[in-house]
């Protein structure tokens, strides 16, 4: 009998096994079908059915397994609704012999196999990271709109089209073979860190659904550690994002303004994030196969050992920079290095080192380039061209705390 | 799943190679073809004379309408195709990689619409 204790009950247990093994079930179904939507129709019937069944029968001993056994029937029955052609039978029924291979124990995990048709180069490149979110973690277009400013409706339409195509043109949902795989990780770790990076632009916090998005993130590179433990590049993406995860209540203060790394209060830091972070790193520099996100997060570390000890180490910090440039070729990279390279051979040498915007035209609207041209040009005591170098990054900043301290940094110099 | 290759490339480069050049692109061509019959994965292929061979069809309001020359002129023209059979996308992809035409030029892969012929294995 349907009684208010298990009405709450089975709530609570769907509610539950949807947070640990949504992603799990989906994979599954549509490893076996290569039907991304239809996996989450059958999946999300098959709860509606727990709602009601585990509320009349009580919660069931595996809630995991009989969501699977629901979701598999109402699957085969979508495909033998959908094919009209008998000559497609044999099809039908290998993919129903997929379907009902008994799994013994455990549910296989192929949320990675999912992951790498979700960034799979034929993909969009602006959908991959929206996609993963989607059918690996479940969440809804709606919020991962707001985690991307975008419209809804527009990201509703580019996920639909996207699992259309994995259907339609056949991405296999699998991990690739040992020959294709670096390249494959790479679109893999670049979608998660596009995740990551949308919800670190909402630095405040504020808005929820973008601040969750970097725990996604984190969870998506921790999963992919776990199933491939030998990649190098996948222990540097997490070690990247849990230095800046870790320093993320410092960079703004009390009252919501801009706090520069260098005048950060270390003890917001989180530091067992910290410690976590170079665990991995140095876990990652064992094997011996050097890449962007590792180099990337031993800057972070570099960065974060001079604020410890208090010893300048910007001359190694311009060595990491200046590798990644021959990784990625990144004019973005340059910029970062010629600040680096101003601390350690003075502003004269940094301005030197800036990358030309006349052969970047890119650069021209890009905020950290003037921001950093600005500062370079101040030390060198240019103030008109640094004031003039400073507006142009005000106003191209989208978040106004940064505005206002580079406001504050403008009126600053002297006339 | 059956797969269309399209290859496209600039077809006056093929005028200006030497007759050695030439024949070894055709030996090129002739080996890729071996190796996807090998493979169990061929299911045809064909190469197309220039576009200034091409016409252009089409009926308008019951008329039909004759046009001399291809139907997209572009720098790349479309020169010939290989249908294949493989079990995904990725395998097309690797085969699409492998022939000669992506080194001079760029093919399109693109999955056959599946009518009425049982496709191959999914799983």
């Amino acid at each position: 009998m349907s009684s208010p204790e298990g009405d709450e009950q089975a709530r609570a247990t769907a509610d539950a096994v949807a947070r640990k093994s949504y992603g799990k079930l989906v994979a599954f179904l549509a490893a076996r079908t290569r039907d991304v939507a239809g996996a989450e129709d059958a999946l999300s019937e098959a709860f509606a059915s727990a709602l009601t069944d585990w509320t009349r029968n009580g919660c069931p001993q595996n809630p995991e397994a009989w969501l699977l056994t629901v979701a598999r029937r109402k699957t085969i029955d979508m495909l033998r609704a959908a094919r009209r052609h008998p000559s497609s039978s044999d099809e039908l029924q290998l993919i129903e012999e997929a379907l009902a291979a008994p799994t013994q124990g455990e549910i296989p995990d192929e949320r990675l196999a999912m992951m790498f048709a979700c960034a799979h180069p034929s993909i969009d490149a602006a959908t991959r990271a929206p996609l993963m979110l989607q059918a690996v973690l479940g969440l809804d277009a709606k919020r991962i709109a707001s985690a991307f400013l975008a419209s809804p409706a527009a990201v509703s339409k580019r996920l639909v089209r996207a699992k259309q195509k994995i259907r339609q043109a056949g991405i296999p949902i699998r991990v690739p073979g040992r020959e294709e795989l670096p390249a494959r990780l790479d679109t893999v770790l670049n979608a998660i860190y596009a995740a990551f990076s949308e919800g670190w632009t909402d630095p405040t916090g504020a808005d929820a659904a973008r601040r969750d998005l970097t725990e996604e993130a984190l969870f998506l590179a921790g999963l992919v550690i776990v199933l491939l433990p030998e990649e190098p590049e996948a222990l540097g993406l997490l070690a990247l994002m849990l230095h800046a995860e870790a320093r993320r209540r410092a960079r703004r203060s009390d009252d919501g303004e801009f706090v520069p790394l260098a005048e950060q209060d270390q003890s917001l830091w989180d530091q067992a994030q910290i410690a976590e972070a170079e665990a991995l790193l140095h876990r990652a520099s064992q094997m011996g196969r050097i890449g962007r996100f590792q180099l990337e997060a031993a800057i972070q570390s570099a960065h974060v050992d001079r604020r410890r000890t208090g010893a300048a180490n910007w001359s190694h910090v311009a060595e990491l920079y200046k590798a990644l440039y021959s990784l990625t070729g990144s004019p973005v990279v340059l910029i970062n290095r010629a600040l680096a390279i101003a601390e350690v051979d003075g502003p004269a040498a940094g301005l030197n080192a800036m990358p030309d915007q006349t052969v970047e035209p890119r650069l021209t609207e890009y905020q950290p380039y003037w921001a950093a041209r600005s500062e370079l040009l101040a030390r060198t005591g240019a103030f008109q061209e640094a004031r003039r170098a400073n507006e142009i990054a005000t106003g191209l900043e989208r978040d106004p705390a940064v505005r206002r301290f580079l406001e504050r940094q403008r009126f600053a110099s002297p006339e | 799943m059956q797969y269309l290759l399209l290859l496209h490339a600039e077809e006056a480069g093929f005028g200006r190679m030497t007759p050695e050049q030439q024949q070894q692109g055709m030996a090129a061509y002739m080996a890729y073809t071996e190796a996807l019959i090998k493979a169990g994965a061929y299911k045809g292929s064909n190469r197309l004379q220039f576009v200034s061979t091409a016409t252009t069809v089409r009926v308008v309001e019951g008329k039909t309408q004759v046009l001399d020359g291809p139907y997209a002129d572009s720098k790349e023209q479309l020169g010939g195709y290989f249908l294949i059979d493989v079990p995904d996308l990725d395998a097309a992809l690797s085969w699409a990689a492998r022939c000669p035409g992506a080194s001079h030029g760029i093919i399109e892969v693109r999955p056959v619409w599946e009518m009425t012929t049982p496709a191959k294995a999914v799983a």
